[in-house]
């Protein structure tokens, strides 16, 4: 071989990479740029692959170069203009072992479309801008407001050759709309409503009713709650319970009342330090408490104190902000400007809670400061009674109302509160080191990159998080929000906006929506109405073979998505086509059937679960009680988050587990007789034909297909004759759950019905939002 | 390049390799990982180890009850511990006595075993007698959790954060399962001997990863596995007339809806229904014949550690990649001597027996066993117990490439702190995914902006006890 001068073959192997094809990538961060946009395409090769040696992090920097900054004027590394004579091009594509960057030893390796990225860039002149959602978020104001959200998607469909899908048809808009805003399927007669009148007016009409529904605030509180780490026991080693429901009927509640979002923060971050804290200002700031608590006899003090307080900094950092303070809790962030000391002054914010690390006899004495809680209603019923009492009644009619009184006041509930006293001292420790004393010790302070602003109370930081001069929380909001709606983020990362977060597909339209929701006053049900009632929302979820090949992941949204439904929501479908569902609106954690031994790794003390009869068997599955250690298992399947840590983002998966709850689960199999019985004992239907359509339409929404009834049919059939030659085991069947069975149906008449309703509610389309 | 998919991949691509591997019906079926992705973590070695049968000591075994013995305690048994080697140091229950700590001696006698001469205490008289020589005793282990909470949640993640993915998750996702009709990673628990402190279903969970990938737990009472039993009334053949309709409708839905997630909700079905016609099988002991039954000391399966360790064989040989059995009575913090005793008892005998029963089967030659806690105990006495540590305990590990009848490391006199060849759970981690064949630097997963590891950012193989 003729050898080369290492320095050509650099030379050549760059030349050789600008005639290499095009490579397909994501529509969201393209593989071949035509011109580079650094946030979209260089930022995240320097973050993946240099960052860890040459970023933010300076106990881990190597050869004092940092690649997360814009000046290398003097070193040579990066030459604006002319990438061969920039060290870093030529590192990059070194042939030496002890040159190549990244090392030939690292994790990380550059891809050929990489290098050839980073070289463009710096012929282009290696224009550096601040990560993107550092940067106040800013729109034109050419778009109307009604029409940005089309308009915005629809200029990159546009540049794509692409356009919008048609429209769904009507019976899969019903149900979208009905799943999205409440969680449940829309009734039969909400269905027909919804065929009425064009087709603006009905998704309007029908999107405002059930914006204006509690079910509304039941659905929207499902993913706060993921987020706030919401639970009904503690989480740490004997996982007691304790007294929380009152904050989760406060979310329900402010979503439905349509609370500012800012308002919304304040109250859960600093709700008891507002002047006059009214009593759901008080529950709101439960949020500070609703963290992992330890029982465990021999834990250290201090050591707890260290993890609830880090809990805390996670937990607020990513519900608000998006960002990952929670890695600077050992060493400066690796790829975000967030340093050690910012960690622990943001957990200074918390210092003020009143708490300890350990909590012996938690069961007997309770978790500290807790406050009694009445809910609106019965306290307006209570000052109705008082002013009777004023209202000069006989003495015994007094005594009446005043014993009235006292029969209301037991409702009250208590709920573990959040009080403010003089501040723990905060240290830094270092590498994470509860025991290491050398730190610095800090008081509270936003993390310096993002804000000097002087800040001391935990009121500041609420304040500070909902105002303009913060870039983060209205694009994090939204961003989720958009997930709700769409299935996937317009950046898909929800828990990390920072630099190993995702470009945003659209990051005009992210911007414009933070912008807008800011404007609005924080009014999250005007943007919820912007979503729903724009054309983007409303087209097929159909996938065509076009679409497919070039956009797979649908980040162009040339159509809509398809998702199953949340593990909540599998429930309330459940209970709700049956007419089992009690549509009580708050209250505390119920207890649905469970298998038995599913506690038996609990201890301190032993517990036995024991599920509710009655009504409160029926409830919706946000008020399920959450068990951390051992949540119900039918949630579980269906991705639910145990709670112990927030959560932004849940998972969808597709299991043998999940098929199994629901075959198995008695709630679903009760729900299969309800429906089987309200099909068999509903008036006017006739026969067996008639009784199937009633049954699918209940659950799909929809007339059946001839070929749906011919399956059912047959199996109805099939199952008439062996329950009828056994039965014994109808009337087992028929005996799952607690609902009680009309005396004029016979076990072996209902028995086979049962197995239609099954088939229908395991139906992939049952549990599926198109 | 990536390695491996990530969080931010979309779920039309997991669900197209997915019902790509569903296609090939095999048991495949739950890794997502391709060929080459696969290719890109493994070592350059072909693996010995297919799978791991964790035997979890739950409530921190002593160490210097069991296979630690240390004369020098004998000799100072009663008198104040030096402060030498406590001063600084963390303490769990003894925080209130941190000034008056004595030493307590050893509770129980130990001798030489076997070939190999491993020294062991009179309290594990089978280990003792039958697999001395077939497993490797690491006396210096060391942890950083002192609490059991803590210090399980640090064994089985490598973090004490809560939602990182369970070393059992880890490996089913890096290598899918070996069956199709019962889950790759099972878990199992008994009680007995001591205070049975409880164990989260954090401990199994696939935290960030993939549903798919988390334990599922064998009972022994009520529904073997969750769900596992059809409603009642309905016997195999009329819950197979309910799937098969489903399906028939599903593929109906399919034609209008056009909805390739579809696919992949009948192939679940499918496994749940196999799922439900296996785990009767694998419960039920009545193929065993009575020698192998006496030998584990089980007549059925009773929830016992014994028959726990019987359905680890049953479930290596079916082909579950991860087995972990939680016996949950070690937590000794008084009465020491007949407490180790009698946790002792219910787990010796059947702990032996796994192991001769996969070498007798040939199954021990890819199948690796751990033994050990989350914890050791104090040298310390507290009351006629010991309280927890973390500084040093021991743990023993058989089969698949590791050498057999081997004592790696060492504590100081005292047994306080491992000192000679000190291995930390990372080490341990690091080591297991080695012997499957994994290299556990490059085996990440992108959450949260960042590429996760088992064993985070450390963690080093322990070279000199694998063959």
């Amino acid at each position: 071989m003729i050898p080369f001068p290492n320095y050509m073959i650099k030379h050549l192997m760059i030349l050789l990479v600008f005639c290499s094809s095009l490579t397909i990538g994501s529509l969201a961060r393209p593989a071949n740029p035509e011109t580079i946009n650094f946030n979209r395409d260089v930022r995240p090769i320097l973050a993946d692959n240099c960052w860890s040696c040459h970023g933010p992090d300076k106990g881990n920097r190597k050869a004092k170069l940092r690649l997360d900054i814009s000046d290398h004027s003097k070193s040579g590394v990066i030459i604006p203009g002319n990438a061969l004579e920039s060290t870093i091009i030529e590192r990059i594509f070194s042939n030496d072992a002890d040159e190549v960057m990244p090392p030939i030893d690292h994790r990380k390796k550059l891809t050929k479309a990489e290098k050839e990225i980073l070289t463009k860039w710096v012929n282009e002149g290696a224009k550096w801008e601040d990560h993107w959602a550092w940067i106040t978020p800013s729109r034109s104001d050419d778009l109307k407001t009604k029409d940005a959200i089309d308009s915005i998607l629809e200029k990159k469909l546009k540049k794509n050759n692409l356009n919008f899908s048609e429209t769904a048809s009507r019976h899969v808009l019903i149900r979208r709309l009905s799943f999205d805003l409440r969680g449940l399927p829309p009734t039969i007669e909400e269905v027909k409503d919804f065929e009425k009148g064009s087709l603006d007016t009905a998704i309007t009409r029908l999107s405002e009713k059930f914006l204006a529904s509690e079910s509304y605030g039941e659905r929207m509180a499902v993913n706060w709650l993921d987020l706030v780490r919401y639970a009904d026991t503690n989480g740490y080693h004997a996982d007691n319970p304790w007294k929380v429901s009152p904050y989760r009927d406060y979310v329900i509640d402010a979503f439905n009342n349509n609370l500012p979002f800012d308002q919304f923060t304040i109250e859960q971050i600093a709700g008891d330090l507002l002047s006059e804290a009214s009593i759901e200002q008080k529950v709101a700031a439960g949020y500070n408490r609703l963290n992992m608590k330890s029982t465990e006899f021999g834990i250290q003090d201090a050591e707890y104190l260290a993890k609830y307080a880090a809990d805390r900094v996670r937990t607020t950092t990513t519900t608000w902000l998006g960002v990952t303070v929670g890695c600077a809790e050992c060493h400066d962030h690796k790829f975000d400007p967030f340093t050690i000391k910012d960690f622990y002054s943001f957990a200074a914010f918390f210092a003020d809670i009143k708490g300890v690390g350990y909590y012996p006899d938690a069961q007997k004495i309770g978790w500290g400061e807790t406050i009694q809680v009445l809910d609106k209603k019965t306290r307006i019923e209570i000052s109705k009674l008082e002013n009777e009492i004023e209202n000069n009644k006989s003495e015994e009619d007094q005594k009446l109302i005043k014993q009235k009184i006292e029969e209301l006041k037991k409702q009250s509930r208590e709920m573990i509160a959040t009080v403010s006293v003089k501040p723990r001292m905060t240290r830094i420790f270092p590498r994470g080191d509860w025991m290491d004393k050398s730190g610095e010790i800090v008081g509270p302070a936003l993390p310096n990159f993002l804000s000097n602003q002087k800040v001391s109370s935990r009121k500041d930081l609420a304040e500070w998080i909902v105002s303009d001069n913060n870039p983060l929380t209205a694009r994090v909001f939204v961003n989720r929000l958009w997930k709700m709606f769409f299935g996937t983020g317009i950046s898909k990362v929800l828990d990390d906006i920072g630099s190993q977060g995702e470009w945003p597909s659209h990051p005009e339209l992210l911007d414009w929506l933070a912008v807008e929701f800011m404007e609005s006053g924080w009014d999250i049900k005007h943007m919820v109405r912007l979503i729903v009632n724009s054309k983007a929302y409303r087209q097929s979820s159909y996938e065509t073979e076009k679409l497919r090949t070039i956009d797979p992941e649908n980040r162009l949204i040339a159509r809509q998505s398809s998702f199953r439904i949340d593990a909540e929501f599998i429930r309330d479908n459940a209970l709700s086509v049956s007419g089992l569902l009690v549509n009580k609106i708050g209250g505390p954690s119920v207890k649905p059937y469970q298998p038995s031994g599913y506690w038996e790794n609990l201890n301190f003390p032993k517990r036995t679960y024991k599920a509710d009869t009655g009504p409160n068997q029926y409830r919706r599955g946000v008020y399920t009680h959450w068990q951390r250690q051992f949540l119900h298992p039918a949630l579980i399947a269906f991705d639910a988050p145990s709670r112990e840590e927030c959560t932004a983002n849940r998972p969808q998966s597709n299991t043998p587990l999940a098929a199994l709850v629901m075959l198995n689960d008695p709630s679903q199999v009760e729900s299969a007789r309800a429906l089987a019985q309200k099909a068999l004992t509903t008036k006017n239907l006739s026969n067996d034909q008639e009784r199937i359509q009633f049954m699918i339409m209940k659950v799909l929404s929809r007339n059946p297909l001839k070929d749906e009834i011919i399956a059912l049919s047959s199996l109805l059939n099939k199952h008439k004759e062996k329950y009828s030659d056994d039965p014994e085991t109808a009337k087992e069947l028929v005996g799952v759950g607690n609902l009680e069975i009309p005396k004029e149906l016979k076990p072996e008449v209902l028995a086979p019905w049962v197995s239609v309703g099954r088939a229908i509610l395991n139906l992939h389309e049952t549990i599926t939002r198109y | 390049m990536k390695l491996l998919p990530d969080t931010r991949m979309d779920n039309s691509i997991l669900r197209k390799t997915f019902i790509k591997r569903a296609s090939l019906g095999s048991a495949a079926l739950t890794s997502l990982l391709n060929e080459s992705s696969i290719g890109s973590i493994r070592n350059k070695v072909a693996p010995k180890c297919k799978r791991v049968i964790v035997l979890c000591m739950a409530g921190g075994p002593s160490h210097l009850e069991t296979f630690d013995f240390k004369p020098k305690l004998k000799e100072l048994h009663g008198q104040p511990m030096p402060k030498s080697f406590t001063e600084g140091q963390q303490i769990a229950q003894l925080q209130g006595q941190a000034k008056d700590l004595k030493v307590l001696g050893p509770q129980h006698d130990f001798s030489k075993h076997g070939k190999s001469g491993q020294e062991i205490s009179a309290a594990l008289p089978n280990i003792a007698k039958h697999i001395a020589d077939d497993i490797c005793i690491i006396k210096s282990m060391q942890t950083e959790q002192i609490n059991h909470d803590p210090a399980h949640t640090f064994m089985n993640t490598g973090s004490i954060i809560s939602g990182r993915p369970s070393m059992g998750s880890w490996i089913n996702y890096g290598l899918g399962s070996e069956c199709d009709n019962l889950p790759g990673f099972v878990v199992l628990t008994s009680v007995g001997g001591g205070q049975s402190q409880p164990i989260a279903a954090r401990q199994w969970h696939s935290g960030f990863l993939p549903s798919q990938f988390q334990g599922v737990r064998l009972r022994s009472k009520g529904d073997p596995v969750l769900y596992i039993n059809s409603p009642k009334g309905v016997n195999q053949n009329r819950q197979r007339e309910v799937i098969d309709t489903v399906k028939e409708l599903n593929l109906i839905g399919k034609k209008t809806l056009q909805d390739p997630e579809i696919d992949a909700r009948i192939s679940q079905y499918e496994m749940a229904f196999k799922m439900q016609m296996s785990v009767p099988g694998l419960v039920d002991f009545s193929d065993e014949p009575k020698h192998i039954t006496d030998m584990y000391g089980t007549k059925g399966a009773d929830g016992s550690f014994a028959s726990n360790c019987l359905l680890a064989r049953r479930m290596a040989e079916r082909g579950v990649r991860f087995i972990q059995l939680y016996h949950r009575g070690w937590d000794h913090h008084g009465g020491i001597k007949k407490g180790v005793q009698h946790t002792a008892s219910l787990v010796d005998k059947a702990s032996a027996a796994l192991v001769r029963d996969l070498k007798e089967r040939g199954l021990l030659e890819d199948t690796l066993v751990v033994w050990g806690g989350e914890f050791g105990r104090t040298p310390m006495a507290q009351g006629d117990g010991r309280d927890h540590h973390i500084k040093a305990f021991s743990m023993w590990m058989a089969g698949a490439g590791i050498q057999p009848g081997m004592t790696y490391g060492g504590t100081d006199e005292l047994g306080y702190s491992a000192v000679d060849n000190v291995v930390h759970v990372h080490d341990f981690h690091a080591t297991m995914l080695h012997l499957l064949g994994i290299d556990h630097e490059k085996f990440t997963y992108r959450y949260q902006g960042r590429d996760f590891r088992l064993t985070d950012v450390h963690g080093k193989i322990l070279k000199d006890i694998i063959t």
